[in-house]
């Protein structure tokens, strides 16, 4: 099915023009897949997933441009059709329940998550190359462009991603891609934690061309990505078995299905550290370790403020990410002159407060 | 924008400035302030108040203190390598010079990380790496002199962005000092960090945003091999289309180089690379990686390359041989400064596909304004290095070349490209953002501005021009290529 042509920017801008000069704050929303992820706006609804379609899209620039309401599955299949992939991988967090996936590219860029393949090939943000956004004005703006190298103006596209909807509505994205190695391969070692991230260390002086680390249940699991000659050489190297259901594996950790997620009596804790940082012993619950180490989740009932002192102590920073608790800081508080430098960026990119108040932390 | 100094204030920032560090490092008589006049783009020169060059944080706090307390502009200097007049000091200012903060201070081989001051020389960076087999990828041309902290500033680039990506791709975090003194850290050790993104936005912000006291890179691990392909072709045309083929073929060169045939004979000319000299254009194409992975690209370059109708490949295997075919292309600057009194050195970006009918475009301008051109770039990434060549001594020959340079800019904008792709935009196209961005976005430019520097202390004048200026240019707006009738072909 061709993805649907349909571009409402004019209609947005009303909304947002209305929303500026009744003095109403807007949530913004596309798909709602991300909507755990940040406080809850008290707001009216500003809905981008109508807006869809593809703007431009030439394999040979390595770049596709979109309307932000366009399915992230929609942009995923037109490009496996011509042998590219995003570098990021954005987790879709499908809810099981729902017939349709409704992630949009708007929210994976808005809510910067990143999946399996980040610490590999880079980052949503690493992947922007431009936006035309809804400005806090009201006006429709354009930053960044198409090509990679673009020193411009200040880089407002990369501040659009994680900024949650609160500087801007996002209408349109630029993004890099890049080729799909012909062949995948799933790999995997029994290793206890402490091996496992050693082995990782020692793969990050390698050339391998691993694409997706994973280690739970005693098992680390590489995705290897190239041609089949490349792989099988790797697999000889690397004296791993083979699993065969590698893709669906890689997708239930991307997307949060897989069963670790299913302990919900307990919050899930994101630990973003470095890499090599050592095991993190203070809790009992098994662990799944992504991103060559860089990514840790944990199910945890110990208080907030002893898990954010342990990120801290590891030079790193913790997220809530699933809690039946409602009224959590989700994230790490900000140093003060850091959150105030956020504050008075906000307030000249929202100057009549109108996206998304308080959706990250309080007047942000 | 410069600002005037009233003789009080003068006097009294330099009686200030001289409490924080010693004599001789605050230069103030001409003859010392001459150094500083301009950075690498010399056709503009300003001399400002005072260079001061503290060596500690703390010291940089208390300058930049000073500077917020009696309204004193602050443009902060690395190396002063910068093509784009970024450093140009401030008539009514100061030059903050970091050239003392030079020291690598850690290198972490196990998360693959390098902390260094901002007056680290670029290449310094990689050699301290070396012996981990480690290295850092950003590599502009200017890396033996160039200091990260301006890297950082103005989002260097290099022959190796198309795999490796920007500077911005290859830093974890950095430390700035603030107008007002205060000291923060933006981004973090590990591969992401709450709030907004504002270590993206630093990067490129070309000393407009903050001071960039510290810095945090990422190391790569060296490829285990490495070769380099030169293709030559009959048409330049043809080899604008060989480049595209190669990333349709799923391939990501780590570097992907052009040049014409004025660039190719005055290369040649410098550097005795071995280059064809009956050749219209050259493509220089480096592979890496495991030598599995790095044999089948070969061929598969090979063979694409074959197909697109080079006349004639030649790889090098060996470092030695590699090296000598770098060698042209890396000279290539310097030695078209050697058959022209002057050049001129532009910076435009284009979508790939583009590249033939803008280096055509850029043949006519030539003959209408009257003046060579060498082209050398970035082909992989669309990055344009067009060297305009002119007589700086001839009357009028500076402004016609930089009206043609105006031009070139303008057409990159129109095909859906921008005006500068890694040089920066600081003095030098000012005038030309006005083409590429429209009011609204110019005013959000400086409203993010504020929201760091609400008195415009910071580098004033550069990067951002005010409407008013560019109301009184008048001129056409091209906003990101999109043409009233963007439907029509072009080429």
């Amino acid at each position: 099915m061709p993805i649907k042509d349909n571009d409402s920017s004019i209609a947005l801008q009303q909304q947002v023009k209305h929303a500026i000069s009744s003095k109403e704050a807007l949530f913004i929303h596309g798909g709602k897949s991300k909507l755990f992820y940040g406080n809850t706006v008290d707001a009216t609804a500003l809905d981008i997933s109508d807006h869809t379609g593809v703007v431009d899209y030439d394999p040979t620039e390595l770049c596709i441009t979109v309307r932000a309401g366009t399915r992230l599955t929609e942009i995923e299949n037109l490009l496996t059709e011509n042998n590219q992939v995003l570098p990021f991988e954005p987790p879709h967090y499908v809810d099981l329940n729902q017939p349709s996936d409704s992630a949009t590219i708007g929210g994976a860029i808005a809510s910067g998550i990143s999946g399996p393949r980040r610490a590999f090939t880079g980052s949503v943000r690493d992947a922007i190359l431009g936006v035309k956004i809804i400005n806090g004005e009201g006006e429709i703006v354009t930053f960044g462009g198409q090509v990679m190298k673009n020193v411009a103006g200040y880089d407002l596209s990369r501040l659009m991603v994680r900024s949650q909807g609160t500087l801007g509505v996002i209408l349109n994205v630029s993004l890099r891609v890049l080729p799909k190695p012909s062949h995948e391969l799933t790999l995997t070692l029994e290793l206890p934690q402490e091996k496992a991230l050693q082995y990782c260390q020692e793969l990050r002086q390698q050339q391998l061309p691993i694409t997706a680390t994973a280690w739970l249940n005693n098992q680390l699991n590489l995705r290897l990505s190239a041609s089949e000659a490349t792989l099988e050489a790797c697999k000889q190297k690397l004296a791993a078995n083979e699993i065969d259901e590698g893709m669906e594996f890689w997708k239930s950790i991307r997307d949060h299905y897989h069963n670790f997620f299913d302990d919900r009596n307990k919050p899930l804790w994101r630990f973003s550290v470095p890499p090599a940082t050592d095991i993190i012993s203070h809790f009992e619950d098994d662990q799944l370790i992504e991103w060559g180490g860089a990514q840790r989740w944990i199910h945890a009932n110990t208080p907030e403020n002893i898990i954010h002192s342990i990120a801290k102590s590891n030079k790193g920073y913790a997220t809530l990410f699933q809690s039946n608790q409602t009224n959590v800081t989700r994230f790490t508080v900000l140093d003060p002159a850091l959150l105030q430098l956020h504050r008075a960026l906000k307030k000249k990119m929202d100057p009549h407060a109108v996206f998304n108040p308080n959706r990250i932390y309080q007047g942000l | 924008m410069p600002l005037d100094l009233d003789l009080v204030t003068k006097n009294d920032l330099i009686f200030q400035l001289s409490e924080i560090v010693d004599n001789d490092y605050l230069l103030t008589s001409e003859e010392q302030l001459k150094p500083y006049e301009c950075d690498g783009l010399s056709a503009y020169q300003t001399l400002p108040v005072a260079v001061v060059l503290p060596s500690t944080i703390e010291q940089v706090q208390q300058i930049v203190k000073i500077c917020s307390m009696l309204k004193v502009p602050v443009v902060a200097r690395g190396a002063g390598t910068g093509l784009s007049g970024g450093a140009l000091p401030n008539e009514g200012g100061i030059i903050l010079g970091l050239s003392r903060f030079n020291q690598i201070l850690d290198i972490d081989t196990k998360n693959l990380t390098a902390t260094v001051q901002p007056g680290v020389r670029n290449l310094a960076i990689t050699e301290a790496a070396r012996p981990y087999g480690l290295y850092y990828a950003p590599d502009p041309s200017s890396q033996i002199a160039c200091s990260i902290g301006g890297n950082v500033a103005e989002n260097a680039g290099g022959v190796h962005c198309l795999k490796y990506g920007l500077t911005v791709h290859n830093i974890q975090q950095i430390t700035i000092v603030t107008i007002d003194g205060e000291l923060i850290t933006l981004g973090s050790e590990t591969l992401d960090t709450p709030g907004y993104d504002l270590l993206g936005l630093m990067t490129g912000s070309e000393g407009m945003l903050g001071i960039i006291v510290e810095i945090i890179v990422k190391l790569l691990p060296k490829p285990h091999s490495v070769k380099v392909l030169m293709a030559s072709f009959n048409e330049v045309n043809e080899a604008g289309d060989a480049v595209a083929k190669i990333i349709a073929g799923g391939i990501i060169p780590a570097g992907l180089e052009m040049m014409d045939k004025p660039a190719i004979h005055a290369a040649e000319a410098f550097a005795n690379a071995n280059y064809p000299l009956d050749t219209e254009a050259i493509l220089l194409c480096e592979l890496d990686g495991d030598e599995q992975q790095l044999e089948e690209q070969v061929i598969a370059v090979e063979t694409i390359l074959k197909k697109a109708k080079a006349v004639d490949i030649v790889i090098a295997d060996s470092a030695e041989d590699q090296a000598k075919l770098w060698a042209g292309r890396k000279s290539a600057f310097p030695a078209v400064g050697r058959i022209s009194p002057d050049y001129y050195c532009m910076d435009g970006t284009i979508p790939r596909k583009q590249i033939a009918y803008v280096l055509q475009q850029i043949s006519e301008l030539s003959k209408k304004y009257d003046l060579r051109v060498a082209n050398v770039f970035h082909a992989g990434d669309g990055n344009l290095h067009p060297l305009i060549l002119y007589d700086a001594n001839k009357e009028g020959e500076l402004e016609k070349t930089e009206k043609f340079g105006a031009d070139i800019l303008i057409l990159c904008v129109k095909v859906g490209g921008t005006i500068t792709g890694e040089h920066g935009v600081g003095h030098e196209k000012i005038d030309q953002m006005c083409v590429q961005f429209s009011d609204a976005e110019l005013t959000q430019f400086f409203a993010v501005k504020a929201a760091f520097d609400p008195d415009s202390l910071l580098n004033p004048g550069k990067a951002i021009p005010t409407l008013h200026r560019c109301a009184e240019l008048g001129g056409m707006h091209v906003h990101n290529g999109e043409l009233p009738h963007p439907e029509i072909p072009r080429f």
